[in-house]
């Protein structure tokens, strides 16, 4: 039985004659919530994000009403707002769909949140590779300006705000707030230590700075329309709001599928919605949140107290799909990107894939990460070659434990957390790689197999 | 000399007031110097440097830093092919070597008449679509290497 979605943000994009153009986005409303935002007092609109307890869709999902109350409203500095637009998480494709097909509903919910945090000028930060999403954005922010939804005093409000379309170029760092206010500012993408450098205090130019992701900004919108304590009502404690969860791999519908946070498991949104598996496979691991977060695998139990205290004991099928259920079993919701994988992967092929991502992304900033994961995608990658040892799978776990934790952002985590979590879950695959090459190369045979993952 | 278009240095002059530091107008203006001339030569980040009130050396960084910013002639189509999990998962590797065989062209080369360059690239956030190839600036999804067979037959003969 197809489970159905409830769409909050994806509500009217799929809709037959839906278009992305203003007329069509205020004939369904649009713009409403910014004309209520521009009559209530900023700190008013604060307190509604507060009450919605709405985390932050880009991956950490920090409370994005929290994010706000630490920005430095005393040093008489002027406020930015930047929307994370650098979609780059391999597995996640949620904030392409809101670019493309409603481009409206990003302007309307930065502005309110513009608005809400004072921002004197406010950014969109999308990547380099979405020229379309670019050219959308760019007319749909000149139609806005036509109807002074933005630009100079704002539906007579007083209050005035513009937005500048910035275009990345190709690296994955820009998605890490302070790399992407490093670039942001004309540098390369390297990320800044925090402390000092929380962007809220000391953001793009030293001043106090607010960056959200695309579809946390949407959610602005929506909290402002039914206030936050019914946007809350949407989910589970501490779980508000829909999520759009990108699910790719081996499943028979691939897409993008919303939902309130917990309504459905894991398994539901794999075999209901999705449509389950290829005829006559298995499902082997899913990395649910996005590449960075901990691969989970199929037949694993999952034991534990979640933060209410309540104990589970879940197989795969059964986590629920939202922030502290994914947090509980060891892994995360990220940034919304399921990535699954049926018993024809070789985990080896497929880390060897993920290191390869992460080398080449690497800022170089820091010696553990630019030093360490490129040494990890050369043991992988001579690994898949024909030359794997058995104690390969030790030797990359204990290049990863050297990384995480040892950089200035996240990033050596995002990049260490795949091979820690492979190994901790596929060690016998790795060793086996080893043991089946040494007895391929015995029989005469060429001691490497063909890859298909990388 | 640089020689822009009247259009690029319209858009230049435009783009550059709007950034409270001019500095953070680099990056825009690497891309709008790229499109106009196909790729960014020492004299093109020179240029950029001196709008900018920069050192070369400010724009050189950014250029061996971000990966979509050249500094040699591209061929007529770029092709770019995404590696990452997901779209290698759906098939990605086999597009590739398809494409390779229609160019006769290596991946990470241009062809030798100079129609193509073929690259891979990282994660293009179209994951439930893959695999994902770029052709200049418009995405092709669900490319798998009879697709991909069907896109080289028309960039070889000039219909696509």
């Amino acid at each position: 039985m197809p489970i159905k979605e409830q769409r909050l943000i994806l509500k009217y994009v799929d809709e037959p004659g839906y278009t992305n153009d203003i007329d069509c986005f205020i004939r369904h409303g649009g713009y409403e919530a910014l004309k209520k935002a521009v009559t209530m007092k900023p700190e008013e609109i604060c307190a509604e994000v507060m009450d919605s307890g709405v985390r932050g869709r880009g991956g950490a999902g920090f409370p994005a009403g929290m994010k706000w109350k630490f920005l430095d409203r005393k040093s008489g500095k002027p406020i930015y707002l930047i929307c994370n637009a650098d979609e780059s998480e391999p597995g996640t494709f949620k904030d392409r769909q809101i670019i493309h097909k409603d481009p409206h509903q990003l302007i309307e919910g930065m502005m309110c949140a513009a608005y809400g945090i004072q921002a004197k000028l406010a950014f969109i930060y999308i990547r380099g590779e979405f020229f379309e999403g670019y050219r959308i954005l760019e007319r749909a922010i000149e139609e806005a300006r036509a109807k002074n939804f933005l630009g100079e005093n704002i539906l007579g409000s007083g209050y005035s705000c513009d937005i500048i379309v910035h275009r990345g170029a190709g690296a994955y760092i820009c998605g890490e707030e302070t790399g992407l206010i490093e670039s942001l500012e004309g540098n390369r993408a390297n990320p800044r230590i925090k402390p000092p450098y929380f962007p809220a205090a000391l953001g793009l130019y030293q001043c106090p700075t607010i960056v959200n992701n695309v579809e946390t900004l949407c959610d602005v919108k929506h909290v402002l329309t039914m206030g936050g304590k019914e946007f809350a009502k949407i989910g589970t404690p501490g779980n508000t709001g829909t999520r759009i969860w990108g699910v790719s791999g081996h499943v028979q519908k691939p897409g993008y599928y919303e939902f309130p946070c917990s309504a459905l498991t894991l398994g539901e949104l794999i075999y209901d919605v999705c449509g389950g598996l290829k005829p006559g496979r298995r499902l082997k691991a899913i990395i649910p949140g996005g590449s960075s977060s901990k691969i989970l695998r199929a037949d694993e139990r999952f034991k534990g107290k979640l933060k209410s205290g309540e104990e589970f004991d879940w197989g795969i099928e059964d986590i629920p799909m939202d922030f502290d259920s994914l947090m509980a079993v060891g892994s995360m919701s990220g940034s919304g990107g399921v990535i699954v994988m049926d018993d024809t992967t070789d985990m080896v092929e497929a880390l060897a894939n993920l290191n390869y991502f992460y080398a080449h992304e690497s800022c170089g900033q820091c010696t553990p990460c630019r030093e360490g994961v490129p040494w990890m995608r050369k043991v992988t990658a001579r690994m898949v070659a024909g030359k794997a040892r058995e104690e390969d799978a030790d030797l990359l776990k204990s290049i990863a434990d050297q990384i995480a934790g040892r950089t200035i952002c996240a990033f050596g985590e995002a990049a260490a957390w795949p091979v820690q979590s492979f190994i901790s879950k596929f060690k016998d695959e790795f060793v086996e790689k080893a043991r089946e090459q040494a007895s391929r190369q015995k029989a005469g045979q060429e001691a490497a197999m063909e890859t298909t993952l990388i | 000399m640089l020689h822009l278009k009247p259009e690029t240095i319209a858009k230049i002059d435009a783009l550059v007031p709007r950034y409270p530091v001019i500095r953070s107008a680099a990056l825009p203006l690497c891309h709008l110097v790229q499109e106009d001339q196909g790729y960014l030569s020492q004299e093109a980040m020179e240029w950029i440097a001196e709008r900018l009130e920069l050192e070369p050396i400010n724009i050189i960084e950014l250029v061996t830093f971000y990966p979509m910013l050249r500094t040699e002639p591209p061929g007529k189509y770029q092709v770019r092919v995404c590696r990452t999990l997901p779209c290698a998962l759906a098939g990605a590797y086999k597009t590739c070597a398809r494409f390779e065989e229609e160019f006769n062209c290596k991946v990470g080369h241009t062809s030798e008449d100079g129609l193509v360059t073929l690259e891979y690239v990282e994660c293009h956030a179209d994951c439930g679509r893959a695999p994902v190839v770029m052709i200049g600036e418009d995405e092709y999804t669900d490319i798998d290497p009879e697709k991909a067979s069907e896109l080289a037959g028309k960039i070889k003969s000039a219909t696509l």
